[in-house]
């Protein structure tokens, strides 16, 4: 080989993909070779394979290096600040991970059969009983997968409610202007009709509004509370009383649960429906595209409609109903995506009910501790700056005028500075929108030195806005083609031969 | 040509009673890149103010309107392969439909040049 090598800056290149790094014939593990009788492999020829399965050759060190490289060239919520509005970007707890992999729930089988997996069903019903607790509803599903299937399945309840009640006409749904672009998404999946509704002067949904857009077709409302500006409904009450009268039913976006965890029961409020985000505000991990969990808490009346098989119990006995002879929807293999919901267990459990409060006051105070110091300090301008939930909107408005950099470029240059960007851009009501979310789990000291990078992004875009525009320079990769990427995604290693 | 515009940040030329219908330099400016259009058909009958399609960008989905009545006569076959026409040249080639106008009034009421400065605050 020759000595093509240089001094390596962690994160100065790309990592090759597996397949690459390989070598024919390496291996992590070598099984022994098998000396009993023969198998009879009773497989039909069609099925069986003729060429090798073309896999990574590589030994065990290699793997992890490569994996522990990749993770060094990511940022991550163990690696700096996260403070990426809406998403709640949490410390995910080591004991979680202890719980779920412990092998009385990480080697089950799904197939096995009920007595054998008492334990789980157990835990399991112990999540729902308690997300039931938090949200102040009667019945709960693990099974959505994520947020938005979360989301998809709570509107497909309300509408299997107005299928059952024999009023298949009541197809529209009420969306606020700020709401998670999933919202009128979801909507569109079960069937039914997105009304957008303006939010009010104050950022908040004006009953008025809902109750001249309501009608005998309402089938419901999809509300985010606290809404995706950080602020509280103030008017809920009202609102349910409006939705509920015209017929509809009224279901909450959970994504913010993290601000008013034991403060406020969303079934108090007066919804129907509520989904929980898992890896937002019960401290499991965000996946890059891998297990989420979005469980459905509901009212007596919505319990029906839940996804089976459902877990009861009998005399301390769990048993899994299939509910045979019902219409009801399957979203997803099993119990969901459990190793999840073991994690969201953990944490519950550790906390406890008090501890869960003071999640949220915590949240809020972080929040509400850089809203005053950016604004007050002339960094950030906030058109609601009197205070906020677990999250508030800037807008970078002023800096475009003073210094003609947007937000993007703001978002950009905190990366060199270690922090992730904030969300930006979301919501679409606010021009030049920066969506902030420190979460409970940073430190005072961690918010002052967020603090103290924005004063000096600023100073940069005052002096030479360039730095702004040529922003990141001391990330693995600068500007990404993010145009290109959404047009031409290209997902598929084709191996070195097809690359030329 | 005198350019009309819309409150939805939408171009109009007239060319008789046929109406070419784009976005403006200010929306794909502020829309950011856009990477997938989705246009009328050809031949649907639409009303002024009917959302027609959307326009997906590296920051959001938007919906793109008509802002006269008419019928749907040519879309834009170059934008739908290659929608960065519509940052690059969003009053030339980077216009998204046309529409055989039933009521050519339609077009005289929407905004002129001064009014949509003042709008988008220039």
């Amino acid at each position: 080989m020759s000595a093509n090598v240089e001094p390596r800056r962690w994160g100065a290149s790309l990592e090759p993909n597996l397949f690459e790094l390989g070598r024919d014939g390496r291996r992590a593990t070598v099984m022994p070779a098998w000396d009993g009788d023969p198998v009879d492999v009773t497989l039909p020829a069609a099925y069986l394979r003729t060429d090798p399965c073309d896999l990574p050759s590589l030994s065990e060190p290699e793997v992890m290096r490569h994996y522990t490289r990749l993770s060094n060239l990511n940022h991550h919520i163990e690696r700096g600040m996260y403070p990426l509005g809406s998403c709640t970007m949490k410390y995910n707890p080591r004991l979680n991970e202890v719980v779920a992999a412990m092998p009385g729930f990480a080697d089950l089988h799904p197939e096995q059969d009920e007595e054998d997996i008492q334990g789980l069903l157990c835990a399991l019903n112990l999540l729902q009983d308690a997300l039931c607790r938090i949200t102040g509803f009667d019945a709960c599903s693990l099974v959505p997968a994520a947020g938005a299937q979360g989301e998809f399945l709570g509107m497909h309840v309300i509408r299997a409610l107005h299928l059952a009640n024999g009023e298949p006409h009541r197809v529209e749904v009420l969306i606020p202007d700020s709401a998670h672009g999933t919202n009128p998404a979801s909507v569109v999946l079960t069937g039914m009709k997105p009304l957008t509704i303006a939010s009010g002067v104050d950022g908040r949904l004006d009953p008025e509004v809902v109750r001249a857009a309501v009608g005998p077709n309402t089938a419901g409302i999809m509300i985010t509370n606290p809404n995706t500006l950080g602020l509280f409904e103030t008017d809920i009450v009202e609102v349910a009383r409006i939705v509920h009268e015209a017929g509809g039913r009224l279901y909450m976006d959970g994504a913010n649960m993290n601000a008013i965890l034991g403060k406020a029961h969303p079934a108090k409020m007066g919804f129907d429906v509520v989904h929980l985000n898992l890896h937002k505000t019960m401290s499991t991990p965000h996946g890059g595209g891998g297990p989420g969990a979005g469980p459905i808490c509901v009212t007596a009346e919505l319990a029906p409609f839940l996804p089976g098989p459902t877990i009861v119990e009998a005399d301390g006995v769990f048993h899994l109903d299939d509910h045979e002879g019902e219409c009801r929807p399957a979203i997803h293999a099993y119990q969901g995506n459990v190793g999840v919901c073991l994690r969201a267990l953990a944490y519950i459990l550790r906390l406890g009910g008090d501890g869960l409060e003071r999640v949220a006051e915590r949240a809020v105070l972080n929040a509400n501790y850089l809203l005053r110091r950016v604004v007050d300090e002339g960094l950030l301008q906030v058109d609601h700056p009197d205070g906020c939930l677990h999250e508030f909107i800037a807008t970078g408005r002023d800096w475009k005028e003073a210094y003609g950099v947007r937000t993007l470029d703001v978002a950009k240059r905190l990366l060199d500075y270690g922090v992730h960007a904030p969300t930006i851009y979301f919501p679409l009501i606010v021009e030049e929108a920066m969506m902030i979310e420190p979460t409970e789990t940073e430190s005072r000291e961690t918010l002052d030195e967020f603090v103290e990078i924005l004063r000096a992004v600023r100073a940069e875009a005052a002096a030479d806005p360039e730095i702004l525009h040529r922003a990141p320079v001391h990330t693995p990769v600068g500007r990404m083609d993010e145009a290109r990427a959404a047009r031409q995604p290209d997902l598929s290693w084709l191996g070195p031969c097809n690359c030329g | 040509m005198e350019r009309k515009y819309t409150k939805e940040h939408e171009w109009v030329t007239v060319d008789g009673d046929v109406a070419t219908v784009g976005v403006t330099e200010y929306a794909a400016t502020e829309l950011g890149d856009v990477v997938f259009l989705e246009l009328p058909e050809e031949g649907s009958t639409v009303d002024q103010g009917a959302a027609v399609g959307t326009i997906e960008t590296v920051k959001s989905v938007e919906d793109l309107y008509c802002p006269v009545s008419g019928e749907i006569v040519e879309v834009n076959e170059a934008v739908l392969d290659a929608p960065e026409l519509v940052n690059q040249q969003p009053l030339e080639d980077g216009w998204l439909f046309k529409v055989q106008m039933s009521e050519p009034s339609q077009a005289d009421e929407l905004l002129d040049e001064g009014d949509y400065a003042s709008l988008i605050g220039g």
